[in-house]
């Protein structure tokens, strides 16, 4: 039977090195939830807190209402998936996979059943009587999550799960890990360094930097309005310009370079501040103008590009010195040599505003549910 | 607020258990050695020991013959070793598995039957000494003292050398060799400067532990040194002198010998220190077809060395049939020495060898297991300590360590002296470095995940240690086990100590035989010795299936 998780102000520290200093979560039934960070930002500490095998300093985590602070690994009825697997290398798949039941004292009979079963579900029944050393990187991985699922966890926990692979098998195996935690429907928490991999799984994401959630939301929100400059540049890649944020009667305005101000309605009057800002604006909503263009824009120069196919990369200085990278669908005339002065404009819609001071975000339509988790652990 | 509360578990206490332990059977003993080397009845505290030692050249040049021909061999096995070892691992010798297997044979032997053997062959009335006088008329130069000393530890350890060297060699990336020849420098000059280089590292290890076997050895000096003295001849005989032992004397020239090796040993961890690196070898070497004179000189390099080395052990064999009348060798050959074994307590020294020397392994076998365990996976203050005093041994010649039991354990009160258990004990001890390291370096490998998920699953701890953690170690532990076997079945030098009729064992038989003279019986015992060997090996090999790499 699956479970939330509830995490209320988790302290974890070494000594006196505190890695993560106040942390607060809500994970629902059934969500396959990443925490997503740089390395060293203490998400595979968190999860090694849920799994009990990190002592945990302080704060209180609960599956539903049972706390497990004190609840022995083994007790917790967790299913693990290691980054480098842990196959028991003296055991054969199948012993692996039955491991667990084992352990629970399962009539012989319905391990094999339950077993089957699950070399079934992931697709690796033809190898049950291998050794672990006579299977790919790939099959020791669904061997993992065959012997993690089997037990019938209340949580599935994965740390890193994909990072052994090639990058063809890590697209593969993450839509089969993506269909099979949706077809036990467990809750799942997963933890990557690899944004792409956290956005092609995940329900919800938690973006973690030295140990303190920045954002918790769907791929898209995080992707579209990140709560702060962190998120903006860890999530997808960002260039970060300066520039001023104004008011006038029609509302809020965005000056990018001395005669080219764009009005941005997304802003949001709660959280502006009026001044100097920092503008996060994603390769692909720099637009270049095609010459001959007359208008308002942001001058610039081409140093180098790069062809991928679908699409070209352009590389430029902005005339302020800032440099910039910029992503077109491919044209099929030539490509803009280096030298090339162009005029850029932006997309309006999408590209966001942060304070210069806390680097937080100014705009409308932020989904960050970090601060709705703190003013419910208040409430308990 | 929950705190996370350092927990005593059962690990704790297997710590604690662990280091009384080796307080009572091993710090207790040295602690009364040092008062022994100190402290006379009639003095109190006294150096008069030391001032003896010093004041006369017959003592004190003990010592220095221990150091120098330890340095020698270890010089020698170096010079002939290491091309052995870069021939059989750069290029495809023919019959390199014979090489190998023989190689490890001469090198697991007991010492000093090597020691008989040369005697026996180029001594005063040796065969090939007589073969040579009586056919060309030529002397051969004397192989007592000094020279048999070298010639005997030199073809038993160079081996040791060889093993080290072959795991080392084996770890050079082949790029590495590649971007040197691309850079212009191949050959000889390759050699020395790539080759060597990126093992000085091993060559050190090799290096220091043929100098502590050398060092440590007491039979070989003892059969064939004759006024060559050296330090653990000294010590037997101040201890078990006919004019009455002397305790007080046999402490301090112990004292001054863990000093001696403990300097050595620092100095060697020294010098490795500034030889820090690590090799990512992905492309290990490929072996080339040796040509021409060149590859019929490794060749016959490999051969002849292997030859000499092995000579002994088959004259040994050879010998055991030998019909002897008194101490005179006839032409005819017979089971006669055999059944003169029978009677001389054959049955018995085989059974004490086999009961001994698995009673030492099974201790050493757990106690190494347990330490591993604590150090990897439950670093602590406590883990360290015992830690530490287990590799302490590896200092300690094997006569030091047989006198500081005697020493501890022959009180009125509470005696173990002609026991069993006081063999089991110097055994473990003596043995304890080796197989501790090895576990240990075994345990790292295993990645704690698969504890974790062991736990996870369910798992108790006990139970995680006994099915996850142990299956995982034990095709490390068994190859080494079989290797401390071999080496417990041939160890002499704290046991003639400690033995006497009841707990005799091979080696002890063998060597009593030699010292009166019975040379015929002695072969069938040596023999039997070598047969024990060799099973050993056999297992060894089945068991690795002819790996090379190997820890000793």
């Amino acid at each position: 039977m699956s479970v939330g998780i509830y995490i209320h102000h988790a302290l974890k520290k070494y000594g006196d090195v505190t890695i993560i200093p106040d942390l607060s979560l809500s994970i629902a039934n059934g969500e396959l939830f990443t925490l997503l960070g740089p390395s060293g930002c203490g998400k595979t500490t968190l999860l090694r807190m849920i799994a009990g095998f990190n002592s945990i300093e302080g704060g209180d985590f609960f599956f539903n209402d049972r706390r497990i602070n004190d609840i022995d690994p083994g007790k917790r009825n967790i299913g693990m998936v290691f980054q480098n697997y842990a196959i028991f290398p003296h055991l054969s798949v199948r012993k692996n996979v039955a491991f667990g039941l084992k352990n629970r004292k399962m009539p012989k009979e319905q391990i094999r059943k339950e077993t089957d079963t699950f070399l079934k579900l992931v697709k690796i029944d033809e190898y049950a009587d291998r050794m672990p050393e006579r299977l790919s990187g790939g099959q020791q991985q669904r061997v993992a999550l065959a012997r993690a699922l089997v037990i019938r966890p209340d949580v599935l926990l994965m740390d890193e799960p994909l990072s052994n692979l090639d990058a063809k098998l890590r697209v593969e195996m993450r839509t089969v890990i993506k269909n099979i935690q949706k077809n036990v429907g467990i809750t799942t928490v997963y933890v990557t360094h690899d944004q792409e991999e956290a956005m092609a799984i995940s329900d919800r994401i938690a973006v973690m930097n030295a140990g303190v959630i920045q954002h918790v939301g769907r791929p898209k929100d995080i992707y579209q309005r990140p709560a702060n400059l962190f998120v903006a540049t860890f999530i997808g890649k960002s260039n970060i310009l300066k520039g001023q944020v104004l008011r006038d009667d029609s509302g809020y305005k965005v000056n990018f370079a001395d005669d080219y101000e764009v009005s941005v309605p997304a802003i949001d009057p709660a959280r502006a501040r009026i001044g100097e800002a920092l503008l996060s604006v994603r390769p692909e909503e720099l637009l270049l103008m095609p010459t001959g263009y007359t208008g308002p824009g942001i001058r610039a120069t081409i140093d180098d590009s790069v062809f991928l196919g679908l699409n070209t990369h352009y590389f430029v200085t902005l005339d302020s010195g800032e440099e910039a990278e910029i992503i077109q669908e491919s044209q099929i005339d030539s490509i803009l040599p280096p030298g090339s002065k162009i005029k850029l404009t932006v997309n309006t819609d999408k590209f966001n505003v942060f304070g210069v001071d806390d680097e937080t975000s100014m705009m409308q339509g932020i989904c960050n549910e970090v601060k709705a988790f703190e003013e419910e652990a208040v409430r308990k | 607020m929950t705190r996370s509360r350092k927990r005593v578990d059962l690990w704790t206490w297997i710590g604690i258990a662990l280091l009384c332990l080796f307080l009572l059977f091993f710090i207790y003993p040295c602690v009364r050695l040092m008062w022994e080397a100190f402290y006379t009845q009639e003095d109190g505290f006294t150096m008069k020991s030391f001032v003896k030692f010093f004041s006369k050249s017959y003592y004190y040049s003990t010592i220095l013959n221990s150091f120098k021909v330890s340095a020698a061999v270890m010089v020698l096995c170096l010079l002939i070793g290491i091309p052995f070892s870069y021939f059989f691992t750069f290029y495809k010798l023919k019959g390199r598995r014979v090489l190998f297997v023989l190689s490890l044979l001469c090198t697991m032997s007991a010492p000093f039957i090597g020691a008989y053997s040369w005697i026996m062959l180029l001594g005063r009335s040796g065969v090939i000494t007589k073969f040579v006088e009586s056919t060309f008329g030529l002397k051969i130069g004397s192989i007592y003292g000094f020279n048999g000393i070298l010639l005997v530890l030199s073809l038993k350890l160079f081996p040791l050398v060889m093993i080290y060297m072959n795991g080392a060699f084996q770890d050079i990336d082949n790029s590495l060799m590649e971007a040197s020849a691309n850079l212009g420098c191949t050959g000889v000059r390759r050699f020395i400067k790539v080759v060597m280089g990126l093992t000085v590292p091993t060559i050190l290890a090799a290096a220091l532990i043929v100098f502590m076997r050398a060092f440590a050895d007491f039979g070989t000096p003892a059969i064939i040194g004759e006024g060559f003295k050296t330090f653990p001849v000294l010590i037997y005989d101040s201890f078990l002198s006919e004019v009455g032992a002397d305790y007080n004397f046999a402490s301090a020239v112990s004292v001054l010998a863990i000093l001696l090796t403990g300097i050595v040993f620092l100095l060697q961890k020294f010098a490795t220190s500034r030889f820090t690196f690590t090799i990512n070898s992905l492309h290990p070497i490929e072996k080339k077809k040796p040509k021409g004179i060149a590859g019929f000189l490794m060749h016959a390099y490999c051969y002849i060395l292997i030859a000499v080395a092995i000579l002994p052990q088959i004259y040994i064999v050879v010998d055991s049939f030998r019909d002897y009348k008194g101490q005179v060798a006839q032409s005819t050959y017979s089971l006669s020495n055999y059944q003169n074994a029978v009677r001389k307590l054959l049955g018995r020294s085989i059974t004490n060898t086999l009961v001994i020397s698995t009673a030492a392994l099974a201790v050493i076998i757990i106690i190494a297991v347990l330490i591993a365990y604590l150090v990897v996976r439950r670093s602590s203050a406590l883990s360290h300590t015992v830690d530490t005093i287990s590799m302490l041994p590896y200092i300690m010649p094997g006569a030091v360590i047989g006198i500081s039991l005697i020493i501890a354990f022959s009180g009125r009160y509470f005696s173990l002296i002609g026991t069993m258990t006081i063999m089991v004990i110097a055994l473990a001890i003596r043995r304890m470095p080796y197989t501790s390291r090895s576990a240990t370096a075994t345990m790292m490998q295993i990645p704690i995940s698969t504890e974790e998920a062991s736990i996870s699953l369910g798992a108790s701890k006990l139970k995680t240690f006994a099915v996850i953690t142990i299956p995982q170690m034990s095709s490390g532990i068994i190859s080494g086990a079989i290797l401390s076997f071999v080496s417990i079945v041939t160890e002499m030098s704290s046991g003639i100590f400690l033995y006497n009729n009841r707990t005799i064992t091979l080696t002890l038989s063998t060597y009593t035989n030699i010292s009166l003279g019975s040379y015929g019986t002695a072969s069938a015992f040596a023999t039997i010795t070598t047969l024990v060997t060799v099973a050993c090996m056999v297992l060894y090999l089945l068991f690795t299936r002819g790996s090379e790499r190997m820890s000793v």
